[in-house]
């Protein structure tokens, strides 16, 4: 279970303008610690975005993104209300899905 | 004669206790404009767009009305100033005296005051790890990240009616024009006169209204690390950078140095966390 996205969804005509930061580690399993170890390996693999349940964007993601990232896409045909839902999976099995409704342009 | 030597000395006696720059408290300080300053602008605005210091605000708002801590009670009854509780305007308004300590107090040294007296936590402890790093962020730089953020847009204005803010002040002047150490630094080497930089990096001068630069920004997201930081990280690693010997987390000497550069300040707005290279 992770911590809270912050999803953003402004609505600009019938194109809706989706900015979702995530809180996560990010760790490539390249970087060593304070005691010289390898940190294993630990970053979000898919994004997948619902709208009203259905699925209208999905990404494989790789350890090659920031921590903390910020995850931008566009989608065509959203109105008013509808309700969109953003969920994570990582490498470990974590998984977080938060959820916005669609507010008026 | 004796007139000439007078003056002498009140000149000097007005040099001797600091004051705050009357001139600087509204005006918006003047700044450099050139190519590089301005593309440097464009690319934290679009940062800022999304700034990962959100996340550490909306856990700071968690932190804060958790119950935790030994005592099992969470910090809503904490008092910032303003009364036990009032988290919104805080922030721009210390650091000042508080009665119940005795001491002037910052916003982050007030928030580990309540954290030990309200929930019992430990204060050695809590001071064994203050600062963020790849791994962990400490609850104070969380819960400071989210009373800053409830004074996004206030204008800064620390009070200084009592003697022990317009001590604080002096004594927060006078660190500031200290020099020592290895390379016979004071933060006025650096931040003394207007228009000085280190190659692209722009330095404000602390000692007027830009001052309001040293708090822009703070607490900030560092994209260096990805870590969140507050003003106690961000003054220790001034004296880091000066060679001088580490300050005291918490301690008289930066609440005094947050003290003076507050009340330079005074009247600008304070945006609220930033983000930080």
């Amino acid at each position: 279970m992770g911590e809270p996205m912050k999803i953003r969804a402004k609505l600009e005509g019938d194109v809706l303008d989706v900015r979702v930061l995530m809180a996560h580690p990010m760790e490539t399993g390249q970087r060593k610690d304070g005691a010289g170890n390898l940190v294993p390996m630990h970053f979000i693999q898919t994004i997948t975005a619902q709208l009203n349940g259905r699925t209208v964007f999905q990404a494989d993601t790789s350890q090659a993104i920031s921590r903390n990232p910020v995850f931008g896409f566009k989608l065509k045909g959203a109105k008013a209300g509808d309700k969109l839902s953003i969920t994570w999976t990582d490498n470990k099995g974590d998984k977080r899905t938060d959820e916005v409704v669609v507010g008026a342009g | 004669m004796n007139r000439a030597l007078a003056l002498c000395a009140a000149a000097a006696l007005a040099a001797a206790a600091p004051v705050p720059p009357a001139a600087a408290q509204s005006k918006p300080p003047a700044v450099e404009r050139d190519a590089t300053t301005e593309e440097f602008e464009k690319f934290r605005a679009v940062l800022e767009e999304d700034n990962p210091a959100e996340l550490f605000e909306a856990k700071g708002a968690e932190l804060w009305k958790t119950p935790r801590g030994p005592k099992n009670v969470s910090l809503e009854r904490c008092d910032l100033g303003l009364g036990p509780g009032v988290v919104k305007g805080a922030y721009v308004r210390l650091p000042r005296y508080f009665a119940d300590t005795g001491k002037v107090m910052d916003a982050e040294r007030r928030i580990v005051h309540c954290m030990v007296t309200l929930q019992g936590f430990d204060a050695a402890a809590l001071a064994k790890q203050p600062f963020s790093n790849a791994t962990s962020t400490p609850d104070p730089v969380v819960l400071t990240t989210f009373v800053a953020a409830q004074s996004r847009g206030m204008k800064i204005a620390p009070p200084q009616n009592r003697p022990e803010e317009r001590a604080a002040y002096a004594l927060g002047h006078d660190i500031f024009f200290y020099r020592a150490g290895a390379y016979d630094f004071a933060c006025a080497s650096c931040h003394g006169e207007d228009g000085k930089r280190i190659r692209t990096q722009q330095l404000p001068n602390l000692t007027g209204a830009e001052a309001i630069r040293s708090y822009q920004g703070w607490p900030g997201y560092r994209m260096t690390g990805g870590v969140m930081h507050t003003l106690q990280w961000r003054l220790n690693d001034c004296f880091r950078q000066q060679r001088f010997p580490q300050p005291q987390y918490l301690s008289d000497s930066l609440t005094a140095l947050l003290t003076y550069l507050a009340v330079n300040a005074r009247g600008q707005v304070y945006k609220g966390p930033g983000i930080k290279r």
